[in-house]
């Protein structure tokens, strides 16, 4: 049953249980957030998708991804001190990654300059630690990936700091990175990620790369698909039928 | 041991242990804690047995290693019964003494017994000493009593009795005597025990778990140690109590794996209690059922964060989750969970034993009951303290804890561990309880209470506790993982003499965020010792900042070393310096190259002519 | 100097470690860590492979773990461990001179071991012992009270032990 929740004065529906960032979202309101993905459990790592809470027991600056949506709630999405915390935050995520340009761009929107000094680099070069990586590639099955350490050694990567056992090589936590920072290339023959390079399999008809050999393995495993899944790529799959197609209908 | 299936059992065997025991009968005993072990009293006990045996008075005084008295600083400690007379600081050597002199012959080795420093006075008895007359001994009460390891010693001195008791009240009213005691977790922020108990037991779900949080993580604070070190099956009977009324048949008790002794007692404890049928099946033929496991921790501050020691307790890393929900709705394997502190948890029994009313007599209206500090740091009496809540500052400070050593001024005591602050002078006179305390900027926290003095540098402590948090941080969050970083770096500046008024407000903003912004208490509260620093502290931060002077003489950035005429020539100095700075030959005044002097303090330390002078 | 190899781990004591705990528990994983590093000290990388084996878990989330609690090491310590206590009683009672000299003593950081593995230099956060700060334990032993001046035949002391 639909929940209504009231953000910057405004009627909004939900769903309860719903992440309020999401709803917000959903509803046209900007809020920024960089540890966000629906398809993993949220964290509320990066502090910048802050809200100011004003109904309830516990009102005040809170984030809003990991927040559920309960009936009745009232929010607002823009204050001096959401504003200023944001600010500050988004001034120490900067600091530890200067080359993101996401971060440049939200940095340039709101006005925020580091004045300090970066922390010390013991991981990735411009990680802000958001462990997104660690749980797509956990939701995904692999588990290759981990927190490791803790408070300002904390960084994350695979056990031991070795080739990560379970990588595929499905470059998934790249594509949720919200700083681009884990480093990934492809030649036409192989990809190298985590320390580890694996080959791809290629499409029968165009001799492009589908799919690392090792993600095929798991995938055909994992969901029962036939063993042919992967021999011909997206596109000549689709040229192919639409070829089909078009025999019949000619 | 025999295994009791009934109170009746349980009295009668109680009645049998205490009929061997007369009141009055002789023994010796050694106390046995973590701070007396240290200065070696497990040494004592062999050679108690042989001047005893050497004596003939083998078998008609008992000999007895106990739990910790408090009383720290002085020992090892050893007590004679039943004149309740304290020997002090006792070496093997003194041992053939005190059993010729006072065993054997009655009469008082004046030499061993407790002087006062200030006024040269000696102390026969324990309860006249200043440390102990101030104080009400309730949950520390029986530690110089019983051996930790002898459940007949808890049941002789009245063990169990309580959860007899409990079991005949029903879970309801034990639950209302609990509430009607206004007892208040003596672990952190001071939440309604009552209260927490009563949303537990109404949680939907009848497979309720109670914690005891043993991860005492408060440098500085030591009492649950103690207690569980000195008188374990108290918490035990504390959370067979609160499990009843709960209604939770599973037990946890996280304990610190820096704890060795604790946690060889507490094992001991929970297998003796099992054996004697007080843990469970059917306890006492209540039909209630109830059992425990001992966790160990990893060494991690957080962790004493409710739902990171639940992550914890399931074998993951201890990062807090965002709350709600609660851990009494959905705690440990999404049980609902019931956490309370040891000392909490150890109140327990007294307050169904002697009643809520006793109880609520003890303390403030609000603030009820006892608590117990470590004091420590710069004060004379360091300790355990167990004291009424309401008394000051002041009083547990200077009359109990006799004051400043060395005849140095009072600057600061610090309440309440890395999430609590610092009070000046101006405050030695507020009362102490919960709400005093949070109202001032400092915290009751679990009772950690550092004594300092004016050698003492605040910005100094203020950068200890940031370094200290920014290592236990989970790292979870941005604002408390990188602003407590950063917040230790402006600190540094400050300490090193780069410092500015710059450097000031940059604190100032980034303390807002860390607080603001972070999801668990340990971020939240992570910056009350640098804004208690800030409010209290002002002037001696300003002298580093604008004067570039450390007026403490801490910061090694703004001091040098220099040697004054006092100095003979001795060469220690000159030998001991490791980066051989020091020149002088012999029975000439040394010098100090302040080029290679890396400030280690080394020649202040070996100086016997008070001649290494800081400036 | 150079850092001595560490020593190859009996595989079979492993294995008997985990079987204490039911396979394919991950909840037991903190309790089985305590326990393999009761018997080696510290926890070597070939005992977390089987660790997250046994209890069917992935091996970075036993390396999360293990790396999250300041009580597990990850590489072999010293015949002996010096421990300085940084609680805060120790602090105001001068703890931090007595890591400083320990660091240029030992040449090594704290967290650190020397190559030749003799000692290893630790911190820990309190272990409740305040009236004896400032403190020093060494192997397991506490040592109260203790001055700049005092340390350096302490020191000696266990290093000669260790030689002989």
């Amino acid at each position: 049953m639909a929940i209504r929740i009231f953000i910057d004065e405004q009627e909004v529906k939900a769903e309860p249980g719903e992440s309020v960032l999401m709803v917000a979202r959903r509803a046209g309101f900007d809020i920024p957030a960089l540890c966000y993905h629906e398809a993993v459990e949220s964290i509320g790592a990066c502090r910048l998708c802050l809200v100011e809470v004003r109904s309830g027991a516990r009102p005040g600056i809170s984030t809003s991804c990991n927040m559920k949506a309960e009936d009745g709630l009232r929010i607002s999405t823009d204050s001096p001190e959401i504003r200023r915390d944001r600010a500050t935050n988004l001034e120490l995520l900067l600091l530890r990654a200067p080359g993101s340009p996401v971060l440049r761009e939200l940095a340039a929107r709101w006005g925020v300059r580091p004045r300090l000094q970066p922390p010390p680099d013991a991981g990735i070069a411009n990680c802000i630690l958001c462990e997104l990586c660690v749980r797509v590639c956990a939701a995904l099955g692999h588990n290759a990936l981990a927190a490791v350490g803790r408070g300002e050694k904390k960084r994350v990567g695979p056990a031991f700091g070795k080739p990560a056992e379970g990588c595929v090589g499905c470059g998934a936590c790249l594509s949720v990175c919200p700083t681009r920072c884990i480093v990934m290339k492809d030649t036409p023959a192989a990809r190298t990620i985590w320390g580890q390079s694996f080959e791809f399999h290629r499409c029968q008809v165009c001799g492009q790369p589908v799919i690392t050999e090792k993600h095929r393995a798991f995938a055909i495993a994992k969901r029962g698909l036939p063993e042919d899944y992967y021999d011909v790529c997206e596109p000549c799959k689709q040229s192919q039928a639409s070829q089909r197609f078009a025999s019949v209908v000619w | 041991m025999p295994r009791f299936s009934s109170e009746k059992d349980l009295e009668s065997y109680r009645h049998k242990v205490a009929a061997g025991r007369a009141p009055d009968r002789r023994a010796v005993a050694v106390c046995a804690g973590t701070g007396c072990k240290a200065f070696g009293s497990a040494k004592l006990l062999p050679v108690f047995e042989a001047e005893l045996a050497k004596a003939s008075l083998k078998g008609k005084i008992e000999l007895r290693a106990t739990g910790c008295h408090g009383f720290c600083e002085r020992g090892p400690l050893v007590l004679i019964f039943p004149a309740g007379r304290l020997y002090t600081k006792v070496k093997p050597e003194d041992v053939p003494e005190i059993v010729r002199e006072d065993l054997a012959g009655g009469r008082v080795v004046e030499r061993l017994l407790y002087r006062d420093p200030v006024s040269g006075k000696a102390y026969e008895k324990e309860e006249d000493i200043p440390f102990y007359m101030h104080q009400q001994r309730l949950v520390l009460k029986n530690n110089g009593l019983l051996d930790p390891a002898s459940l007949d010693d808890y049941l002789a001195l009245g063990g169990y009795r309580a959860l007899a008791k409990a079991f005949a009240m029903g879970p309801e009213k034990v639950l209302e005597e609990v509430k009607k005691s206004g007892l208040r977790g003596r672990g952190g922020a001071g939440f309604w025990t009552g209260r927490k108990w009563e949303i537990c037991r109404a949680a939907p779900g009848p497979d309720k778990v109670i914690i005891c949080n043993a991860d005492e993580g408060d440098p500085g604070a030591f009492m649950d140690r103690s207690v569980i070190e000195g008188n374990p099956h108290s918490v035990l009977e504390g959370m067979l109590i609160g499990a009843f009324a709960i209604g939770a048949s599973t037990g946890c008790v996280y304990i610190r794996q820096e704890y060795p002794l604790a946690v060889e007692r507490l094992g001991r404890a929970v297998a003796a209690a099992r054996e004697a049928g007080l843990l469970g099946e059917n306890i006492l033929g209540s039909g209630f059922a109830f059992d425990l496991r001992i966790y160990r921790g990893g060494g991690a501050f957080v962790c004493g964060e409710e739902s990171a020691m639940i992550a914890s307790i399931e074998g993951r890393r201890g990062v807090p989750r965002r709350r709600p929900p609660y851990p009494a709705q959905s705690g440990l394997w999404g049980r609902p969970t019931n956490i309370n502190n040891v000392e909490t948890w150890a109140n327990v029994p007294w307050i169904i034993d002697r009643g809520a009313d006793w109880y609520r007599a003890i303390g403030t209206e609000k603030s009820t009951g006892t608590k117990i500090f470590s004091l420590v740091g710069k004060v004379n009496n360091t300790g355990l303290v167990e004291v009424p809540m309401g008394i000051s500052l002041r009083q547990i400070v200077f009359d109990i804890g006799g004051g400043i050593p060395g005849g140095k001024k009072f600057k600061a005591v610090q309440t309440g561990g890395p999430s609590g602050g610092c009070l000046p002078a101006s405050k030695l006179d507020i009362p102490v309880d919960f709400d005093t305390l949070v109202r001032e900027g400092a915290m009751m926290g679990s009772g950690g209470m550092i004594v300092m003095d004016e050698s003492t540098c605040m910005v100094d402590v203020a950068r200890y506790f940031l370094n200290f948090l920014k290592f236990e941080s989970c790292g979870n969050c941005t604002s408390c993982r990188d602003g407590l970083y950063q917040l230790h770096r402006l600190f540094t500046d400050i300490a090193e003499g780069r410092g500015s008024e710059h450097t000031l407000e940059l604190v100032e903003e980034l303390a807002r965020t860390v607080k603001a912004t972070s999801l668990c208490a340990l971020g939240s509260t992570a910056v009350n010792p640098v804004e208690s620093t800030l409010k209290y502290f002002r002037e001696e931060i300003l002298a580093h900042v604008r004067d570039r002077r450390c007026p403490a003489k801490v910061c090694k950035a703004l001091i040098t070393y220099t040697i004054n005429d006092k100095c003979n020539g001795c060469t220690l100095c000159a030998k001991r310096c490791p980066q051989q700075a020091i020149t002088g030959t012999v029975k000439k005044l040394h010098v100090i190259d302040q080029k290679k002097c890396i400030k280690c303090g080394i020649c202040l330390d070996v100086c016997k002519q008070d001649a290494v002078w800081v400036e | 100097m150079t850092p001595a190899a560490a020593p190859a781990v009996d595989t079979a004591k492993v294995k008997e470690i985990l079987s204490r705990h039911p396979a394919g528990d991950a909840g037991a994983l903190v309790n089985v860590l305590h326990d393999l590093q009761a018997e080696f000290r510290y926890l070597p990388e070939e005992a977390l492979k089987l660790a997250a084996e046994h209890l069917q878990i992935s091996q970075a989330q036993v390396f999360g773990v293990a790396t999250f609690y300041e009580g597990f090491h990850l590489k072999p310590r010293g015949k002996h461990v010096c421990t300085v206590c940084m609680g805060t009683a120790c602090h105001v009672r001068g703890a931090p001179k007595l890591l400083d000299q320990l660091e240029r003593d030992l040449k090594v950081r704290a967290g650190g071991t020397t190559p030749d593995l003799s000692v290893t230099l630790e911190t820990v956060n309190c272990v409740g012992a305040c009236a004896l700060g400032p403190l020093l334990i060494v192997d397991g032993e506490y040592h109260g009270n203790m001055t700049t001046g005092r340390l350096p035949k302490l020191v000696d002391s266990v290093l000669k032990e260790g030689k002989s």
